[in-house]
């Protein structure tokens, strides 16, 4: 591997290790080196939001990302989001509004809203639309996506949860 | 698409970093978020990209004697947060949320943009709206460039080889001043089509646009009209911008005068 590097991450929890080319992409890093592909590559110039991830707490591009600037960082994916529960909540509605269809803008858009739901603040559907207008989905037309995490905005976390 | 084959290093100081910059083919890389979408679609292919987000003396925002020091290295989620920025330039807090979307706001920096100039950048009319200086380094020390002076071309600004932008400075707004930032988009978070940056300092009005030319463009007549009216008619005489690809230049003309119109009254009035 030409100009390879090696890196220390830690990938939803657990330290990971790897040697990688500079070139190659967080999001083709997670996928390909570490099987975790809930992380969809779409446009890969960063304008269709599927490969969102969070890198140090924060939503990112995993396409606009390189694996080697992720070195010494902490990223979470749509998989260690999802196990710990954190989007169980988001994902209930998303279900119960029909808020996906093919499912391929999924993951991102759950990241993009969770980053919204974990500020915590009463966010209006402006709010919202402006938050995931990153995130594009061919299917629903937005308007069940946006029922969903409005409803997850305005719910009460019972007791315990969230 | 996939990036090119390259080699890359992260300097830990500015004194690294114009060191590796001196090596063939080597090419600066801030946040990212224009340049890694130029590899991927390989328009770009350097050698050696030499990673900045190390170098923490650029990632600090200063005010000091009226002027507020925005280093290179700062995010657009930092400026949108900065209480600072939102007190002394609001007018950058108000371009910044225009700056395409959440992920992408939390990587790119300002200094990356400012260095890129694309000509519908938020910042780059911003900067000559407010007046500001761009700071450039090199080995021999640091400059200050006057922002019109800076924007010279399509993707063109007064940077030597081995040089980078290091930080941007911005008079803090007085009293009186107003500032006023509008954008027409298709989509929120897109290329502008076209972009207002309007500020009053000190009695004098400028009103800068983003997306009319290859370069941020001062409408000088418009800013110096005394009515409203007026200052609409003379924009024929500021702008002359090109079409793009969805939108010709008579389009974007009069999106400029609408945009006027908005600004003015929020401008113009007295505090």
């Amino acid at each position: 591997m030409e100009h390879a590097q090696d890196i220390t991450l830690t990938v939803n929890g657990t330290q990971v290790t790897r040697r990688v080319a500079p070139r190659q992409h967080l999001v083709d890093f997670l996928r390909e080196e570490l099987g975790l592909t809930g992380s969809h590559i779409g446009c890969e110039h960063g304008v269709c939001g599927a490969c969102t991830l969070r890198v140090n707490g924060d939503i990112v591009r995993g396409c606009l990302m390189l694996a080697v600037q992720a070195n010494g960082c902490r990223v979470d994916t749509i998989e260690g989001l999802s196990d710990s529960g954190e989007l169980a909540r988001l994902q209930a509605a998303f279900h119960r509004r029909n808020a996906l269809q093919c499912g391929f803008c999924t993951p991102g858009m759950l990241m993009a809203a969770q980053d919204l739901v974990r500020a915590n603040r009463k966010a209006t559907r402006e709010e919202i639309r402006a938050h995931i207008s990153g995130n594009y989905c061919r299917c629903t037309g937005y308007q069940a996506i946006v029922d969903a995490i409005e409803e997850v905005l305005t719910t009460e976390v019972p007791r315990g949860q969230g | 698409m996939k990036a090119p084959s390259f080699a890359y290093a992260k300097p830990q100081s500015l004194a690294e970093a114009f060191e590796l910059l001196e090596r063939p083919g080597a090419r600066a890389l801030a946040g990212g978020q224009s340049l890694i979408p130029s590899l991927n679609m390989r328009l770009s292919s350097p050698e050696l990209l030499v990673d900045l987000t190390g170098l923490a003396a650029l990632k600090t925002i200063t005010l000091e004697q009226g002027v507020v020091r925005i280093g290179a290295l700062v995010t657009h989620t930092e400026i949108e947060r900065s209480p600072d920025v939102a007190k002394h330039v609001p007018l950058l807090a108000q371009a910044v949320v225009h700056v395409a979307h959440p992920a992408i706001r939390n990587r790119g920096t300002l200094g990356g943009s400012l260095a890129l100039a694309d000509p519908a950048a938020e910042y780059p009319a911003c900067m000559v709206a407010l007046e500001a200086s761009i700071v450039v380094a090199g080995r021999g020390g640091e400059r200050l460039v006057k922002a019109p002076d800076f924007f010279k071309g399509l993707f063109e600004v007064d940077l030597q080889p081995g040089e980078l932008v290091v930080a941007a400075e911005i008079p803090a707004i007085l009293k009186d001043g107003r500032s006023v930032f509008l954008e027409l988009a298709r989509r929120h978070g897109d290329y502008a089509i076209v972009g207002l940056a309007a500020h009053r300092h000190d009695g004098a009005t400028r009103f800068v646009y983003l997306g009319a030319g290859a370069t941020p463009v001062f409408a000088r007549k418009a800013s110096a009209a005394q009515d409203l009216e007026q200052a609409v008619a003379a924009l024929d005489e500021d702008l002359d911008p090109p079409a793009d690809l969805y939108n010709s230049a008579a389009t974007k003309k009069h999106l400029a005068k609408v945009l006027l119109r908005r600004a003015w009254n929020t401008l113009k009035t007295s505090p």
